[in-house]
């Protein structure tokens, strides 16, 4: 098995995110962490869906009259449940790539069966018109989908060729590169902050053993190697052997220009058990790799600034004061 | 220990639960002496604020006397007296270096969630839902408090715990609400809600120069503590329409600052108010901005609105249009209350302030459920409940109880 590749010139040097993403694209990966407004579009397009499915279902002989089209109740009516049950597939999903090809499956059932109705129905200008309507939509379902598939570095199905995933992240702490570098150049420091962590191990100057929880339970073990370490600036591990998962890491500690700390990129990329099938495993138990990231990043900075990690685990609440009552007695009783 | 925990919309009952205990080594143990209802509270109480848990411990303005010290704070010890900022700030981060120390980047452990909502997320704070950090709040014995090196003010012995209570949220709220307008000499400012806050925002004002301070409200015992505590003019919106009325007495040119502090369930006489409740119920909107409209529309071109109530999500109809071509600045913001304890502490030493005058009701933290009543539905002339978690042992001022 050869070792993963690790991050590459793209990342070495700053580059802004435009360029980054456009590097992305020529390599066929994500390259830029998924971003709230990145799904606005698919978003809109899910409400859309579900709006006309509800019209579909509940006037489908009015909607045919507007479409041009002949009277097929029940024919629009299904079309209806199908437009409704994507919309609740794109709504309910925090990235609904598939909710969205879904859309441009139905989209081009929508153009065939219009297309048909061209041939056959009295008002063919309507028809002209609602052909180009779909036709749009379908334009706009593309892009979103596209634009999904590009913009979600920790999907299975936009992992790279070699089926790798990847996951980048960032966070500013208030600290000096030197400091934050030294927190997580210590590997064994990795399990406080990083929870899927159970432990690492450091085994000699560049050797390390790592336990990590996988998903679904169980643990996972492998030895890494150091590839790079600058003091200050740069570590960079991957992992060696066939055991547990291939996977590789870097982290760059570049100095923040208005001199208000340090800004911590972090670059992931493993190859999951069963290639992407794995992946989307691990997604559906889940373990969503950028937002758990995003975690781990949130805890390392917590640390450094403040020296805990602040937490409400473990306090009181009056949670167990009225409905413990009669289930305390019941457990006391069952304990007797 | 007994501790006001909320169950539910209008469903507040002191209950037995577990003490506290200290779960980081920057963690102290305080035990409440007093502990104020805020009005925020009854943002709570009212159902307005998502996340919240049944069960949760609620209150925010609370005092007492440290029990229990974690290893790494340094500056505190059993038995200082301490009064305990609402919002929790770490004292590390960028922000708190900054003395924004409601914008704390690592208090709320559940930052994520404020950031689905708001982009980003403000600090944890005591008894204010899940998504500002689900912690234990302080109408309760005891309570946790997190980072307490950063997170107090130390009291001298003498002063009643009616004159520094207050500290913990309401007075720095009102004076960063009257510091954010920048008044100048003799400048005229016009506040919106007699409640707690207001009054200090007007006592503020006037401290930092106002010339005119004019309070608006509908209910005239609240007025009348305007007129008698904060030297100011009065409107009450149910008889006079408030624009005309500040027009009128500002020769045409309207307030030279705005300050709102009424917030969400603001009310509203006729048609707009109505047409905000339906969306409020529909959950057109989450948040009814009445006052923030007046306050927008009424304020001189180049003047300050100063948002000190508190707003939570999605407000409809604001008049941006007046932002623009007024040329209007805008302030809001938790209050960064750590910036403001000292210097208003020193002030209350020297005599220059007394907040005790707002308190109107004492009652033992057992009776929080009739408190929460009573100020939401401002009956017996209410503006202020404190609550005494071990008895009304401390001392009481003669503003105090006047049952």
């Amino acid at each position: 098995m050869e070792p993963l590749q690790l991050a590459e010139s793209a990342h070495a040097v700053p580059l802004l995110p435009a360029t980054r993403s456009r590097a992305a694209q020529r390599r066929g990966r994500g390259r830029r962490a998924a971003r709230p407004g990145d799904d606005a579009l698919a978003r809109g397009l899910g409400w859309l869906g579900l709006g006309l499915g509800m019209m579909e279902l509940a006037a489908p002989r009015r909607l045919a009259r507007f479409l041009g089209v002949g009277e097929h109740d029940g024919l629009i009516r299904v079309m209806g449940l199908r437009e409704i049950a994507s919309g609740v597939g794109i709504l309910a999903k925090p990235r609904p790539t598939a909710g969205i090809w879904s859309r441009v499956g139905g989209d081009l059932l929508d153009l065939s069966l219009l297309g048909a109705a061209l041939g056959t129905s009295a008002r063919r200008g309507r028809v002209l018109a609602s052909l180009a309507a779909v036709g749009g939509v379908t334009a706009l379902d593309v892009l979103a989908g596209d634009r999904l598939a590009r913009r979600t570095p920790s999907r299975a199905a936009d992992a790279s060729r070699d089926g790798s995933v990847q996951v980048l992240e960032s966070v500013i702490v208030n600290a000096k590169p030197a400091r934050a570098f030294e927190l997580w150049s210590r590997l064994e420091n990795l399990p406080t902050f990083m929870r899927h962590l159970e432990r690492v191990e450091q085994r000699g100057a560049d050797r390390s053993h790592w336990v990590a929880r996988a998903p679904g339970g169980g643990t996972v073990e492998w030895d890494a190697e150091i590839v790079e370490e600058t003091p200050g600036e740069v570590i960079a591990w991957r992992s060696i052997g066939e055991s547990g998962i291939r996977n590789s890491g870097s982290v760059r500690f570049l100095a923040d220009p208005a001199g208000r700390g340090t800004r911590v990129e972090v670059d992931l990329r493993y190859m999951p058990p069963l290639g992407g099938a794995g992946a989307l495993v691990a997604k559906l138990l889940g373990e969503e790799p950028s937002l758990q990231l995003k975690e781990d990043l949130r805890r390392f900075k917590q640390i450094l600034e403040t020296g805990e990690i602040p937490t409400t685990e473990g306090q009181s609440s009056g949670r167990d004061a009225r409905a413990g009552h009669g289930a305390r007695a019941h457990r006391k009783e069952i304990a007797r | 220990m007994k501790a006001a925990c909320w169950f539910g919309k209008k469903d507040v009952d002191v209950v037995d639960v577990p003490d506290p205990q200290l779960i980081n080594p920057r963690d102290a143990i305080v035990k409440v002496t007093s502990s104020a209802i805020c009005g925020s509270d009854l943002h709570l109480y009212n159902g307005f604020i998502p996340t919240m848990e049944s069960g949760d411990i609620l209150g925010h303005e609370f005092m007492g006397e440290v029990v229990e010290v974690g290893a790494k704070v340094g500056n505190l010890s059993v038995g200082d007296r301490v009064v305990i900022p609402f919002p929790i700030a770490c004292g590390g981060c960028f922000f708190c270096q900054e003395k924004m120390f409601s914008l704390c980047e690592n208090s709320n452990p559940n930052a994520w969630m404020a950031e689905k909502l708001w982009g980003h997320s403000p600090c944890g704070i005591f008894g204010y839902s899940h998504m500002l950090g689900g912690y234990a709040g302080g109408q309760a014995q005891y309570v946790r408090v997190p980072y307490a090196d950063v997170n107090h003010v130390k009291i001298p012995a003498g002063l009643p715990d009616e004159k520094v209570l207050f500290l913990s949220d309401i007075l720095p709220t009102g004076w960063m609400a009257a510091e954010a307008c920048g008044i100048r000499p003799g400048e005229t400012v016009a506040v919106w809600g007699c409640g707690p806050v207001g009054l200090f925002a007007m006592t503020s004002a006037r401290l930092l120069g106002a010339g005119r301070v004019i309070a608006i409200d509908r209910f005239e015992y609240r007025l009348r503590m305007a007129i008698d505590h904060c030297g100011a003019e009065v409107l009450n919106y149910e008889d006079v329409d408030v624009y005309e009325a500040l027009r009128e007495t500002t020769g045409g040119r309207g307030p030279d600052h705005v300050i709102d502090a009424v917030g969400l369930e603001g009310h509203m006489p006729g048609a707009y108010g109505l047409y905000d409740r339906v969306k409020q119920m529909l959950m057109l909107e989450t948040d009814r901005p009445a006052v923030l409209r007046q306050a927008i529309t009424a304020v001189r071109g180049g003047g300050t609105v100063s948002v000190a109530g508190v707003y939570g999500g999605l407000l409809d109809k604001i008049p941006f249009g007046a932002i623009v071509n007024k040329a209007l600045t805008v302030k809001s913001g938790q209050t960064h209350v750590q910036r403001y304890m000292q210097p208003l502490l020193d002030r209350i030493v020297a005599g220059e302030l007394d907040p005790s005058f707002v308190v109107t009701h004492t009652l033992p933290l057992e009776r929080a459920a009739h408190g929460y009543e009573t100020f939401l539905r401002k009956q017996e002339s209410c503006v202020k409940v404190v609550l005494k978690p071990h008895g009304a042992a401390g001392p009481l001022t003669a503003a105090g109880p006047e049952l």
